[in-house]
């Protein structure tokens, strides 16, 4: 397949392999923050072809993983109510909360429905008129821009019937939280593609200017991945940390500013809680005073709990790169995909999800099923 | 909810009133036709251009001047200068 498969060429990714091992004369410590990337990592077995001073770490990058428990609570509530039809995107129907899930909701008799998108949401509070149709809106900065449209929709058309419960997030504050973390050995970050697509490079130039940190934005492709990988250990052997845009075909420097501009007409920043990573000042976001009435959880005059961890998960420590799945007492024995116990197992860019899936944690030999 | 895969544009519809009528791409995604919502991007695609599609809305053009550029950077860097693997 075009774009993809000139960037899956074996020999071309041997050939950066290599060069990567000659590079890599001292350990780093890299933070890949995009679950995509973790995924993709495994899927191509590339955790084999990087020399073993390179150390791996997964960040905050799933949006499903990040959302605090109390919310998910809080949409299993709203979900609850007799007439609401609960649209999401597939992986949050399964996390946990505190309390509840939507799945356990659905299993009570509420109608929770998959969808990919959006406007898919909107599409059945237009076909079902009497009933409240809610979509619950996670995501970063990729993800707003299309929710902001559905909502803009909504407002346009009068459709009375559609609400979003917001758990958007933004990307650049969990970082710098990351970075200041006493202790943090993190010296470079393969920095998320389809976020930069909007925020373009400039979002994440902090990090080498007051930071150090050697950063590169990369695609999804192994040949990506590896070149990225290839560009940060060059950083910090050099000295010389900056933001190398690896991913031209996609990434402008200057972003999307179309984007940005409908994301900022619906939503402001707010103050917001991470799972794992705890209240970020300005990280999340809320709906402005034009749109508020989109907003579920006032129509609904619900109030998200401060949901606690379950007892024994790592989900927190795991989110923030200081522990892995390994390093957990339930993973693979109580919590397993099948009956998920922290939200890293549930989502299909979990990090727990993806060390079990492939089995890296003991080497165990697993059939996956692509 | 991340496709991480490029979409090849088929045909595009829609368009004359941006939020009534907004405008969207029939693509094709390794085999399987969608709907895609062209909100985001800042120049209408022509049928044969390539997307990057995020949550049902293309989030950018694929530059393909770039991803040549991509490619011959990556064999540069790999040692093996010379032709680039032809993505033309």
């Amino acid at each position: 397949m075009k774009y993809v498969d000139e960037f899956r060429n074996p020999r071309l990714v041997r050939a950066i392999a290599c060069r990567l091992e000659n590079a890599a004369l001292n350990p780093v410590a890299i933070m890949e923050v995009c679950g995509t990337h973790t995924m993709s990592i495994f899927r191509h077995g590339l955790r084999e072809l990087i020399p073993r001073q390179i150390s791996l770490v997964s960040g905050p990058g799933c949006p499903v993983c990040v959302t605090p428990a109390g919310l998910i609570d809080a949409c299993a509530e709203i979900a609850a109510v007799p007439g609401v039809i609960i649209a999401s995107f597939g992986d949050m129907i399964r996390v946990p909360g505190a309390g509840t899930s939507l799945e356990n909701a659905r299993a009570a008799g509420a109608d929770v429905r998959m969808v990919l998108s959006a406007v898919s949401a909107l599409d059945i509070a237009r076909q079902n008129p009497d009933r409240q149709v809610v979509f619950i809106s996670v995501g970063f900065e990729t993800t707003t821009p299309g929710t902001a449209a559905a909502v803009m929709q909504a407002h346009a058309e009068n459709i009375s019937n559609f609400s979003i419960v917001p758990c958007n997030r933004t990307m650049p504050a969990p970082l710098r939280l990351l970075m200041e973390e006493p202790g943090s050995a993190i010296q470079g970050l393969l920095c998320p593609g389809h976020v930069s697509v909007i925020t373009g490079s400039s979002a994440f130039e902090f990090l080498p200017s007051e930071y150090g940190i050697a950063c590169a934005i990369a695609g999804f492709e192994p040949a990506d991945i590896m070149q990225g990988i290839l560009s940060i250990v060059e950083q910090v052997e050099n000295g010389n940390p900056h933001v190398e845009n690896c991913y031209g075909r996609a990434v402008n420097p200057g972003g999307n500013p179309r984007a940005r501009a409908l994301a900022e007409e619906v939503f402001r920043p707010c103050d917001a809680w991470w799972r794992g990573l705890g209240l970020i000042k300005e990280s999340g976001l809320a709906l402005r005073r034009r749109y508020r009435s989109f907003d579920a959880l006032q129509r609904f005059g619900i109030e998200p709990a401060p949901g606690n961890e379950p007892p024994g998960c790592l989900c927190g420590k795991i989110l923030r790169g200081a522990a892995t799945p390994v390093e957990c007492p339930l993973f693979e024995k109580k919590c397993v995909p099948s009956s998920p116990v922290g939200p890293c197992m549930v989502s299909a860019e979990g990090t727990c999800a993806a060390w079990y899936r492939y089995g890296i944690g003991h080497n165990r030999i697993h059939q996956t099923d692509d | 909810m991340c496709l991480a895969i490029p979409v090849k544009v088929i045909e595009t519809r829609g368009g004359t009133d941006a939020l009534l009528d907004p405008p969207v791409a029939i693509v094709d995604a390794e085999g399987i036709r969608q709907e895609v919502r062209l909100d985001l991007v800042d120049r209408m695609p022509e049928p044969g251009d390539w997307l990057i599609v995020h949550a049902g809305f293309a989030i950018n053009c694929l530059d393909p001047e770039e991803a040549r550029k991509n490619l011959e950077l990556m064999n540069e860097m790999a040692g093996q200068v010379g032709k680039a693997a032809d993505i033309s």
